[in-house]
């Protein structure tokens, strides 16, 4: 059974309409996308299923999944938290930002806390640079950006993820 | 004055349809589809002068007529990528003004006679394609969108598609395959996307800012664009102005304002006790302009920073260097940037951004040899001209001009005094 077209027929078909018909390969991020916030990474499974419905072979779509650093081929935190260090952030303090927001949280860049919540990372320009400092939050297959940060407002941004994840991990 | 493209600034629920339209929004499209021709808008936009905002400053309506008129479909693609560091113009405009932004998609794809076109945005950008998604949705219900606009047999339908990180698909070629759900690597040109661009289709690649400039080039007529600007840059653009000033953001300003102008009367200049050492003026893939005089009297124009600095002014994502910091840190910081971005398809950009990045990062560590400077500076200069598309050619930039400008960082670095910022 393709779980994907099970799940989610109507979005699948909405996708494929945008692109010619003899273009469907163009629907292959897209696809990865749906799977991704269902889920929240890419699992072997999926790639062999998004295969079937765009006609590629499954090691395309691992290709395509491995190409772009914003889908995850592993389990990681349910939400991503993304601080921009590129030169223009870096030289309104996000480094030491980050350095501060992983001691207080007591992980280091690219680790995941304890109860699975958050992993940390560094990433390159986010376009909000005016902002720094800054970072987003993938998870739940949406991207938030928090923007004009300090370590305290963003150590409220965590708590309030982790209420988040623990009401619906009540339900 | 009042913005001509950050139009949000000065009526702030523009992005509602109806208050977009209450301000004029969409006569300028249903002039062009029920009074010119196609090639008359071309040719509008040939007169404006219009020049690319993505950073080439190619003359738009120049771009349009390349397009073989024997071959078709013709797809235009918006190019909403925006990734370079120092860059964040293009968000502004989305966010904010989007309709501004598509009603220049439609007027572009009436001009080239493409009856579907395709936004390309970051993955980042993942809640403005949401709400682009809902205002194209609102357009298709106004009739805007969709089959016999205003009674006439034009049609058009306008698709997004969401990226998913990665710097290199802001190059329009990288883009187009990435749209057709390959790897996003550059192609080879020829053939240029004019003539087999996306779906092997002529198409049209256009940045976002360039786009919003198109329903009040054609709403006010081409004369009055060329009174705002420069003679050869004609038209006001989008500054983004970052780093080491007290008031970053997004400054909409003719063409040729000065690089002081926009640093000290509209940036609010550098903080107490700081003095300006450096500018960039075209994100990471700058060069290094050391800030004398002459760099801050050059007026921010395609020929001007070209002739007076011997840098181009790029997307015009203006970021200040202070006295405070040090050029080896900076170009360990651009170097580690370009070798995570380098799409890896040639091997002189693949190798020498992994050796600048390595041996910046020998510097920083405190491990390198005065040697190192000379050796980074060779990687560089032996990239230069060998690598496919131009990623390869921009991450030479700030390592070739920091060490021919600012040697003496580099020398602090290596004995161990780089730690900047
Ligand atoms: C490495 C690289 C990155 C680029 N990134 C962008 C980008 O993020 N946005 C953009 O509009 N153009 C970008 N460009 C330029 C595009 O290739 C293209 O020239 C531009 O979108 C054309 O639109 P314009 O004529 O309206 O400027 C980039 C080019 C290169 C080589
Ligand atoms: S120059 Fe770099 S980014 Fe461009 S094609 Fe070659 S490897 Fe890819
Ligand atoms: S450098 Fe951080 S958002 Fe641009």
């Amino acid at each position: 059974m393709n779980t994907i077209l099970n799940d989610y027929a109507d979005e699948v078909q909405a996708i494929l309409a945008r692109y010619p018909q003899d273009q469907k390969r163009s629907a292959v991020m897209p696809l990865i996308h749906l799977v991704q916030a269902r889920d929240g990474y890419v699992t072997k499974q999926a790639m062999t299923e998004i295969a079937e419905i765009v006609g590629i072979s499954v090691t395309d779509v691992a290709s395509v999944v491995g190409f772009y650093t914003l889908y995850h081929e592993e389990k990681g935190g349910r939400y991503h938290l993304q601080v921009c260090t590129d030169l223009p952030c870096a030289l309104r303090g996000a480094d030491e930002f980050l350095a501060k927001l992983c001691e207080n949280i007591g992980i280091k860049v690219g680790e995941t806390t304890p109860d699975g919540v958050i992993t940390i990372e560094e990433v390159t320009c986010l376009a909000g640079c005016h902002h720094a400092p800054m970072f987003q939050v993938q998870g739940d297959g949406a991207i938030t950006y928090h923007e004009n940060q300090s370590v305290d407002s963003a150590l409220e941004i965590i708590a309030e993820l982790r209420r988040k994840a623990a009401a619906q991990e009540a339900e | 004055m009042s913005h001509i493209l950050l139009r949000h600034r000065d009526i702030p629920d523009i992005k509602e349809l109806s208050v977009y339209r209450a301000n004029g929004g969409f006569k300028a499209f249903q002039k062009a589809v029920t009074t010119m021709q196609p090639g008359d808008v071309v040719n509008e936009v040939k007169a404006s002068g219009l020049r690319g905002r993505g950073g080439a400053g190619f003359p738009t309506g120049v771009k349009w007529s390349f397009l073989p008129g024997n071959l078709w479909p013709h797809y235009v693609v918006a190019n909403a990528d925006e990734s370079e560091p120092g860059t964040f113009k293009d968000r502004e405009i989305l966010e904010n003004n989007p309709y501004q932004f598509l009603e220049g998609l439609m007027i572009a794809a009436y001009a080239v006679g493409a009856q579907e076109a395709y936004v390309y945005l970051r993955g980042e950008f993942e809640s403005i394609y949401r709400q682009l998604n809902a205002c194209i949705a609102r357009l298709e219900e106004a009739h805007l969108l969709g089959d016999q606009l205003f009674g006439t047999d034009v049609r058009l339908r306008i698709y997004t598609h969401l990226g998913a990180g990665a710097y290199i698909c802001g190059e329009e070629t990288a883009l187009l395959e990435s749209l057709e759900g390959k790897l996003g690597q550059p192609r080879l040109r020829p053939p240029f996307p004019a003539v087999a661009g996306l779906f092997n289709k002529p198409t049209v690649i256009n940045n976002v800012e360039t786009l919003t400039n198109l329903p009040p080039i054609l709403e006010k007529g081409a004369d009055w664009y060329k009174s705002l600007g420069t003679e050869k840059s004609p038209g006001v653009k989008i500054f983004c102005l970052s780093g080491c000033v007290q008031k970053p953001g997004n400054y909409e300003l003719p063409l040729g304002t000065t690089f002081r102008e926009l640093i000290y009367t509209w940036g609010g200049g550098l903080a107490e006790g700081r003095r300006i050492k450096g500018i960039m003026a075209a994100g990471a893939s700058s060069n290094i302009i050391p800030a004398d005089d002459r760099a801050l009297d050059t007026p921010m124009d395609y020929e001007s920073v070209q002739q007076n600095l011997g840098a181009p002014l790029g997307s015009a994502s203006v970021i200040i260097l202070d006295d405070s910091v040090n050029m080896a840190w900076l170009v360990a910081k651009t170097t580690h940037f370009f070798k995570h971005e380098s799409c890896g398809k040639c091997t002189p950009c693949r190798e020498g951004t992994f050796w600048m990045a390595h041996i910046t990062e020998r510097m920083m560590g405190g491990k390198a040899s005065p040697e190192d400077i000379d050796l980074l500076k060779n990687v560089a200069l032996q990239m230069q001209g060998k690598c496919l598309c131009a990623l390869g050619e921009f991450s030479t930039m700030a390592v070739v001009s920091g060490i021919k400008h600012f040697r003496p960082d580099f020398e602090a670095a290596v004995r161990g005094g780089g730690k900047a910022k």
